[in-house]
């Protein structure tokens, strides 16, 4: 009765939570994505980068149960039915696991946030979507991952557009992370905020994704993100993955022509 | 304590490709052997521009090597560095493999404390104990009290050198990669890393180091590995 213990373990540390294959995606004549396969265990951050028109966003919302594939399988390891194919399930058993079960960051805070409700209502409507009932809980809920995110509680009842444009930023993160999801997309999150209120942000990202275990994609043209968030990257050019690796590795010694480039151009100050 | 080696270097050959000069091959070195025992610090010897930072950076996984391979022993078991999955790779960085570089890289405007805290809290210490174990490296460091919480931008060189040192040194790596971590400091800072280097590898570390520096060099070192020999014809 000993044995079967460490085999399970191995298995479940092999087990993927993302399985993605083949996953191509044309817009008419034009290529949106070609081929791209990968892999994600829970915990594990994967940086997304290339220029814009290389395909980075098109396979985010393929990946994400937003924009079905023309071809390939996007398969998730779902709690209700174990590794399944996303495009496979029906709309509403789809809606619920990216409700329950994930979480996605927009670069723009207006389009993950809705801009007339509150920032605490904002932040509290993840749990009321998935059957939370209690008020006083969900209340208690929200002013715990407001201050997580490092706002001012105080503000609770404020719209969205009464904060800066970075506070609107952790208003998101803290709604897409409140329910507990297992996997969460971030398309730039940094991306329209000043150099100053990014660093604090991304260190803020760092912690929670240490402390909550995530699994985060993370899609970026901006290389020291990418090198700060990411634990490995996927280079795409022209639709197609050109270079893949630990993310250090892919920055320091990139080995195809087009990552070179990219890491070469960035300037220095 | 066993003595099999930490790090098995295997015929490892590395030559850059750079594609945007026409590319240009340029070879530095191949079938280059090395194993490094519990308790050793090997120093590598050999001309500025030979490859010993690229030996250090293709052992850490962070240059891929041309051919051959890097074994590290974690957790009892040989882990190819150069052929591991990332989450492998960063497991192995995060438990066993640590790299000092001269250069402290850190995310802008987080206090001190913080990064020297962190590594801990990243291998599950308890949050408390990581800023105990935090407080009582910087203090040996002498990094004064009054910078601990400062991001360490606006410090000297020899201080942020201090602070990338505390980040490494906190976890008690098994095996650590020295690139010229004492290059900015001065005597007696150097002589306090010294101390820290030599109570390491008392207690089984195995150690490769880059010391431009002589005094630190003979200090430290049990024996030097010439990089020169593994010279790849251009």
């Amino acid at each position: 009765m000993n044995a079967p213990l460490p085999n399970n373990l191995a298995k479940m540390q092999a087990a993927p939570l993302l399985r993605v294959d083949n996953v191509t995606k044309w817009y008419g004549q034009i290529l949106g994505c070609r081929d791209v396969s990968f892999e994600m265990r829970p915990g594990e951050v994967l940086g997304i980068v290339g220029e814009s028109g290389s395909g980075k966003t098109t396979l985010l919302n393929c990946i994400s149960g937003r924009l079905a594939p023309t071809s390939g399988s996007v398969e998730f390891d779902t709690a209700r039915f174990g590794l399944t194919d996303v495009y496979a399930l029906n709309e509403p058993d789809r809606r619920r696991m990216q409700r329950e079960e994930w979480g996605f960051v927009h670069q723009n805070p207006r389009d993950g946030l809705r801009m007339r409700a509150s920032g605490g209502a904002n932040v509290a409507e993840p749990l009321m979507n998935l059957g939370g009932r209690h008020y006083g809980k969900m209340r208690q809920a929200t002013v715990e991952w407001l201050e997580r995110v490092e706002l001012d509680t105080r503000r609770i009842d404020d719209k969205p557009r009464r904060f800066s444009g970075g506070m609107q930023q952790r208003i998101q993160v803290a709604r897409n992370l409140i329910h507990g999801p297992r996997l969460v997309f971030m398309d730039e999150p940094t991306g329209g905020l000043d150099v100053s209120v990014q660093a604090r942000l991304l260190d803020l990202l760092r912690e929670l994704v240490r402390d909550l275990g995530l699994a985060v994609i993370v899609v970026t043209h901006d290389m020291a993100v990418a090198r700060l968030m990411a634990d490995r990257l996927m280079v795409m050019k022209g639709g197609e993955v050109v270079e893949t690796g630990l993310t250090d590795q892919v920055l320091d010694d990139p080995q195809h022509p087009y990552s070179q480039l990219l890491v070469s151009s960035v300037l220095q100050i | 304590m066993s003595s099999l080696p930490l790090i098995v270097v295997d015929d490892l050959a590395k030559t850059f490709v750079l594609h945007n000069a026409e590319a240009a091959a340029i070879p530095v070195f191949s079938g280059l052997r090395l194993e490094v025992r519990p308790g050793e610090c090997v120093v590598l010897a050999g001309e500025s521009g030979v490859g010993k930072s690229t030996l250090m950076r293709a052992i850490y996984g962070n240059y891929l090597p041309s051919a051959g391979g890097v074994r590290v022993l974690h957790d009892g078991e040989y882990v190819d560095i150069t052929r591991a999955a990332p989450h492998q790779v960063i497991d192995v960085r995060r438990r066993t493999l640590g790299y000092v570089s001269q250069f402290l890289r850190v995310i802008p405007r987080i206090s001190t404390l913080q990064l020297v805290t962190e590594p801990l809290l990243e291998n599950g210490v308890d949050p408390a104990e990581a800023q105990e174990r935090a407080e009582r490296l910087l203090t040996s460091l002498r990094l004064p009290r009054a910078h601990w919480d400062l991001p360490p931008a606006t410090f000297s060189g020899g201080e942020q050198q201090r602070v990338n040192i505390a980040r490494s040194f906190i976890r008690n790596y098994p095996v650590l990669l020295l690139d010229e971590p004492t290059a900015s400091l001065d005597a007696e800072n150097r002589a306090i890393v010294v101390n820290l280097i030599r109570e390491a590898l008392a207690g089984g570390a195995a150690m490769i180091g880059i010391f431009h520096d002589h005094d630190v060099r003979d200090a430290v070192a049990t024996r030097l590995f010439s990089v020169t020999d593994f010279k790849a014809a251009a």
